[in-house]
C-alpha cells in the first residue's frame, strides 16, 4: 500500500528481518494518510534508539535529537508553533529509561502531542538489557540472574497522573493500531500510546506469540472517561489490556496555559518584536 | 567627620527575610532621583532566613560601578550584624543604628556611633515592619533630599498596598527625616554633591533584568529553565515580561528539558535562550553538543558561582570560563561573551541572538553572581532590530537544511514554512539532515560546520583598551570585574597603565598579541584560582603574564586590593 509519506527511492532500514517496527511504521503511515494531515505540518521527534530511527523513514519533517529528550524536544516544538502537528516516536528504553523525569512532566504539562512508545521489554540497539518495563526474571548479560526490579508500568501512571489519553497496542495487529494511533493523534492533549512489540533478536522471552497470549482487547463496556475503571485495567498485569483505557479531557494543554498565547494564538515565528514597547519598558527605569 | 570624598558608601547589614532588598531598592531609586550616581552590591548566605545579608550601597558624583572595602555608613539590623564586618570597620565609619544592635566594643576605642531608637520609632509606627522606611527617611534627611519627593517615591513604591498601609510608610519616612536633619546637624557626614540632572535621568538597572531585557531585545520569545542561583532572576524577569512580549516561559524539570527544549524551540522557529549556573550548565552539555551537531543557534546564560560541585551558591567567581569553552563532546563551533558591565550585558545578550541566529552556533553569555546581583544605573540603551531580526527562510520542495555552502552557513528552514520538509539529526547526517556514515560525507560536514568560525570573523569583537595607548603596564581582565579596575588604576595613580577588557572570550581576538607584545610588563585579573582567561592566552598568544592576580574567596575584587596590586607593577 502507497503512503504520500513513502519516498522515491525507499531508505535503507536499519531494522532486523521480523521486526516490529515493519508492523509500527505502517500502521503510523496509515493513520497519517487517512487522517489527511498536510505533510509539511507534521514534526517526527525521536531520540535514539531502533524506534528512535521510525522519522528517518518516514517522508516528513523529523527531529531525531538525544537519547531520552524526545518529550522535552516535542513539547518546546508545539508550544513554538502550535500549528504543528507533532509525533513523539521512541523507545521503552529511551521514554521510560533515560526519559523517565520527561515522562512523569510530559503528563503533567499536558502538551497536545502524540508520544507513541515503541515497548518490546528490551534495550535493542546496545544489545539486548533489560528495559524498564522487562519482566522480573528476563536473563541477560547484564542482568545474570533475571531482572529483580519492579517492572515500570507507563499506562498505570499515566492514569493515575490524569493524562489526557492513554492506550496500549500490539504491532503484530496493524489494522487495530493505526485506529488506536489515529484517535491519539486526534485527541487534543498528551496521548501516550505504549506499542507492545517483539524484539527478535534479544528478547526471546516476550516474543510475538507470548504478546498474543498475554493481551486482550478492551471491548465497548470499558468506558474511558471512567478514571476507576481505567485504572483497575491499567493495572493488570497478568493479560496485558488493548485499546484506549482511558480519556481525560478536562484539561487545557500546555499551549492553551502559557501567557505567550494569551493575547495571540500565531506561531512564534511570525512575529517581530514590538520595539517600542521594549524602549517603554527600559525608559520606565529613570523614574 | 569628613573624609573627602565624593563618594558615600552605605552598608545595610541584617538577616535574611528583613526587607533589606526592599531599603536597596528605594534607597537606590532615591539617590538617583536626587541626582547621584549609584551602584549597590548584595551578598548573602544561601539560606531563606537568619544568617547575615547585606548591601553595600556607593552614592557618588561620579559614576561608580564596583565594589569598595571602605564604609562610610553602617547600619546594623539586628545583633550580630556589625562582628562580620569587624575588619572593615574604622574610626571613619559611622555606624548608625539602633543602640541594641551595637555591641559595646564598638562605644569604646576610636568608633563613631550615631544612636537612633530605630527600633522604637518603628514600633511607634505600628511595627519592625516599618524599620525600613524610617531608615530610608534617616537618609533622605541625613542628605537633604526633598522630603516630598521621597514621600512620592514612597507611595508609589507601595501603591498596591492599602492606603491605611501607605500612609504608615509614609509616616515612618518623616520620622526617619526628622531624625535624619538632627544627625546632619550635630555629625558632619560629607554627603557627594548632587551634580547634575544626567544622574537622575540615568537608568536604574539590576544585572539579572539586564540580561532578560538584553534577551528581549535580541527577540528572545522562549525560555526553559530550571531554577539555579545566582541565575534564577533571569528566568524570574522573563516569566515577568511573558505575557507583554509574548514569550513561552517554562520552568524545566532538569536542565537536560531546558537546553533540549531550547534547541527545538529554534528548530520549530523560536528564538530561545536558556539561563543557569555551573552545576545545571554541567547537566546541559550534552544537549550544548547537540545544538553543534544539528547546527542548531542557541543561547545559554551562565551566571557563575564558586564550585566545583555545589560550591558556594550564593557567592561569586569567574571560574567556568575554560568549562564553558570546552563543554560538550565533539569538535563544533561556538562563542563565548563575557559583559564587563550593564551596556555591554545588554548589547551582548542582543547580539548573542544575532549571532547565533546568523552563523547557526551556540553563543554563551557568562556572568556572575557580582554581576547579577549588582544595580547600577547606564545613561541609556538601544534596540537595533536588526539584532532581533530572523533569518529563517521559507522551504521548497527540494530544501536540503544542511547544503553545503563556502560560508559553512545553510539557509535554515522551519517546519511548516514552505513546501519542504526540515530534517534534523544528532547523528552525522547528509545535507538533507539524513543519517549517513560515508566517510566523505562526514568530512564535508564536519568542515562546513568548522567553517563557520572565519565566517563569523567579521562580527568578532575585540577587546577594549582603557587608559593611555602608549602604555607600559598591561593589565587584561574579562568579564565583570571591568569596572573595578576601572577604579582600581585610577585610584592607584598609576598614569602609565592601561585595561584590555574581553567581553568576547571566544574565539580569541586576533589582535590581543599585538596588545600584549607593546607591554612592558602585564598583569591579568580574574576571580578564579587557575587564571583560565591567562591559560586561553597562552593557548592563543603565546603570552605568559608577568603577574597573576587572582581571588577566589568567594566575594569580587574591592578597588582597594586591586589598587594595592597595581601599586606593585615594576
Amino acid at each position: 500500500m502507497s503512503s504520500v509519506f513513502d519516498f522515491e527511492q525507499p531508505p535503507d532500514l536499519a531494522w532486523c528481518p521480523g521486526c516490529g517496527n515493519y508492523d509500527i511504521i505502517k500502521s503510523v503511515k496509515a493513520a497519517l494518510d487517512e487522517l489527511d494531515i498536510p505533510r509539511e505540518r507534521i514534526v517526527m521527534v525521536s531520540g535514539i534508539g531502533q524506534a528512535a530511527k521510525l522519522p528517518q523513514y518516514i517522508n516528513a519533517s523529523f527531529f531525531n535529537g538525544l537519547h531520552g529528550r524526545s518529550l522535552p524536544a516535542a513539547t518546546a516544538i508545539k508550544a513554538t508553533n502550535p500549528e504543528l502537528t507533532v509525533i513523539v516516536e521512541s523507545g521503552d528504553g529511551c521514554t521510560y529509561g533515560e526519559g523517565g523525569n520527561h515522562f512523569l512532566a510530559a503528563l503533567r504539562r499536558n502538551p497536545d502531542i502524540t508520544n507513541l512508545v515503541h515497548d518490546n521489554m528490551v534495550y535493542g540497539l546496545t544489545k539486548g538489557q533489560a528495559s524498564p518495563t522487562s519482566r522480573r526474571g528476563f536473563r541477560t548479560p547484564v542482568q545474570i540472574t533475571g531482572v529483580f526490579l519492579e517492572p515500570f508500568n507507563p499506562v498505570a501512571v499515566a492514569v493515575s497522573m490524569n493524562a489526557s489519553f492513554v492506550a496500549r497496542a500490539f504491532s503484530g495487529d496493524v489494522e487495530k493500531t493505526k485506529e488506536i494511533i489515529k484517535h491519539a493523534i486526534m485527541h487534543k492533549g498528551y496521548s501516550l500510546v505504549d506499542i507492545l512489540h517483539p524484539c527478535v533478536s534479544f528478547n526471546k522471552a516476550n516474543n510475538f506469540s507470548w504478546y498474543r497470549n498475554n493481551t486482550y482487547y478492551l471491548d465497548d463496556n470499558h468506558d474511558p472517561s471512567d478514571k476507576g475503571a481505567a485504572l483497575e485495567r491499567s493495572l493488570e498485569t497478568d493479560k496485558l489490556p488493548l485499546g484506549v483505557i482511558y480519556i481525560n479531557s478536562g484539561n487545557k494543554t500546555f499551549e492553551e496555559n502559557l501567557s505567550a498565547y494569551k493575547n495571540s494564538v500565531i506561531p512564534l515565528y511570525v512575529r517581530k518584536l514590538d520595539a517600542e514597547k521594549l524602549m517603554r519598558v527600559i525608559e520606565a527605569r529613570r523614574y | 567627620m569628613k573624609n573627602g570624598r565624593a563618594d558615600l558608601s552605605i552598608v545595610l547589614s541584617g538577616e535574611a527575610g528583613q526587607g533589606i532588598q526592599t531599603l536597596e531598592r528605594l534607597l537606590m531609586k532615591m539617590f538617583k532621583l536626587s541626582g547621584r550616581y549609584v551602584f549597590s552590591f548584595s551578598e548573602f548566605m544561601s539560606r531563606i532566613r537568619g544568617g547575615n545579608n547585606s548591601t553595600e550601597i556607593r552614592v557618588s558624583s561620579e559614576r561608580v560601578g564596583s565594589f569598595i572595602e571602605r564604609i562610610d555608613v553602617f547600619i546594623p539590623f539586628g545583633p550580630g550584624a556589625l562582628a562580620r564586618f569587624h575588619d572593615r570597620i574604622t574610626g571613619e565609619t559611622v555606624i548608625l543604628g539602633d543602640p541594641a544592635f551595637i555591641e559595646d566594643r564598638y562605644r569604646r576605642g576610636g568608633y563613631t556611633v550615631v544612636e537612633v531608637p530605630l527600633s522604637d520609632i518603628a514600633k511607634e509606627i505600628g511595627g519592625k515592619t516599618f524599620l525600613n522606611l524610617v531608615v530610608m527617611g534617616l537618609f533622605a534627611g541625613i542628605c537633604g533630599i526633598n522630603g516630598e519627593s521621597a514621600r512620592s517615591q514612597v507611595r508609589s513604591y507601595f501603591s498596591r498596598a492599602a492606603a491605611e498601609v501607605i500612609e504608615k510608610n509614609v509616616g515612618a519616612l518623616a520620622k526617619g527625616i526628622e531624625a535624619g536633619r538632627s544627625i546632619a546637624r550635630s555629625w558632619n557626614i560629607e554627603i557627594p554633591p548632587a551634580t547634575s540632572p544626567d544622574a537622575s535621568m540615568e537608568l536604574l538597572f539590576n544585572g539579572a533584568e539586564i540580561i532578560a531585557l538584553g534577551g528581549i531585545a535580541g527577540g528572545c520569545n522562549f525560555v526553559s529553565s530550571y531554577p539555579m542561583s545566582p541565575s534564577t532572576d533571569v528566568l524570574v524577569n522573563f516569566a515577568k515580561y511573558s505575557e507583554e512580549f509574548g514569550i513561552v516561559v517554562e520552568q524545566a524539570e532538569d536542565e537536560i528539558c531546558a537546553v533540549n527544549m531550547a534547541v527545538a524551540s529554534w528548530y520549530s522557529g523560536g528564538r530561545a535562550m536558556v539561563t543557569t549556573s555551573g552545576g545545571g550548565f554541567a547537566l546541559m552539555t550534552e544537549g550544548l553538543s547537540l545544538a553543534g551537531a544539528t547546527e542548531s543557534p542557541l543561547v545559554i546564560h551562565v551566571g557563575q558561582r564558586p564550585g566545583p560541585a555545589t560550591g558556594m551558591p550564593t557567592r561569586t567567581e569567574q571560574g567556568d570560563l575554560l568549562f564553558a569553552l570546552f563543554a560538550g563532546h565533539g569538535e563544533f563551533p561556538r562563542i563565548v561573551y563575557a559583559p564587563g558591565n550593564y551596556v555591554q550585558g545588554f548589547n551582548l545578550t542582543r547580539k548573542a541572538f544575532y549571532m547565533a541566529d546568523t552563523y547557526q552556533v551556540p553563543v554563551i553569555i557568562l556572568t556572575d553572581q557580582y554581576f547579577l546581583d549588582s544595580n547600577c544605573t547606564v545613561p541609556g540603551l538601544a534596540i537595533d532590530s536588526p539584532m532581533s531580526a530572523s533569518s529563517i527562510v521559507a522551504t521548497d520542495e527540494g530544501y536540503r537544511r544542511f547544503r553545503v555552502t563556502e560560508s559553512g552557513i545553510s539557509p535554515r528552514g522551519i517546519p511548516g514554512y514552505g513546501t519542504g520538509i526540515v530534517c534534523l539529526d544528532s547523528d552525522e547526517h547528509d545535507e538533507a539532515g539524513y543519517i549517513t556514515e560515508d566517510f566523505s560525507v562526514r568530512v564535508e560536514q564536519m568542515n562546513k560546520r568548522m567553517r563557520k568560525l572565519q565566517s563569523m570573523g567579521p562580527d568578532s569583537i575585540p577587546p577594549d583598551l582603557y587608559g593611555p595607548v602608549d602604555y607600559r603596564c598591561l593589565v587584561v581582565s574579562w568579564g565583570s570585574t571591568l569596572s573595578c579596575i576601572l577604579e582600581a588604576i585610577k585610584a592607584s595613580g598609576r598614569s602609565d597603565t592601561a585595561l584590555l577588557h574581553f567581553s568576547q572570550v571566544h574565539p580569541l581576538h586576533e589582535d590581543t598579541k599585538k596588545y600584549l607584545e607593546r607591554a612592558r610588563y602585564t598583569a591579568i585579573v580574574e576571580n578564579n584560582y587557575g587564571s583560565q582567561f591567562g591559560t586561553l592566552i597562552r593557548m592563543h598568544a603565546g603570552r605568559e603574564f608577568n603577574r597573576k592576580i587572582l581571588k577566589y574567596n568567594g566575594m569580587p575584587f574591592s578597588v582597594e586590593e586591586l589598587a594595592a596590586e597595581f601599586k606593585k607593577f615594576t
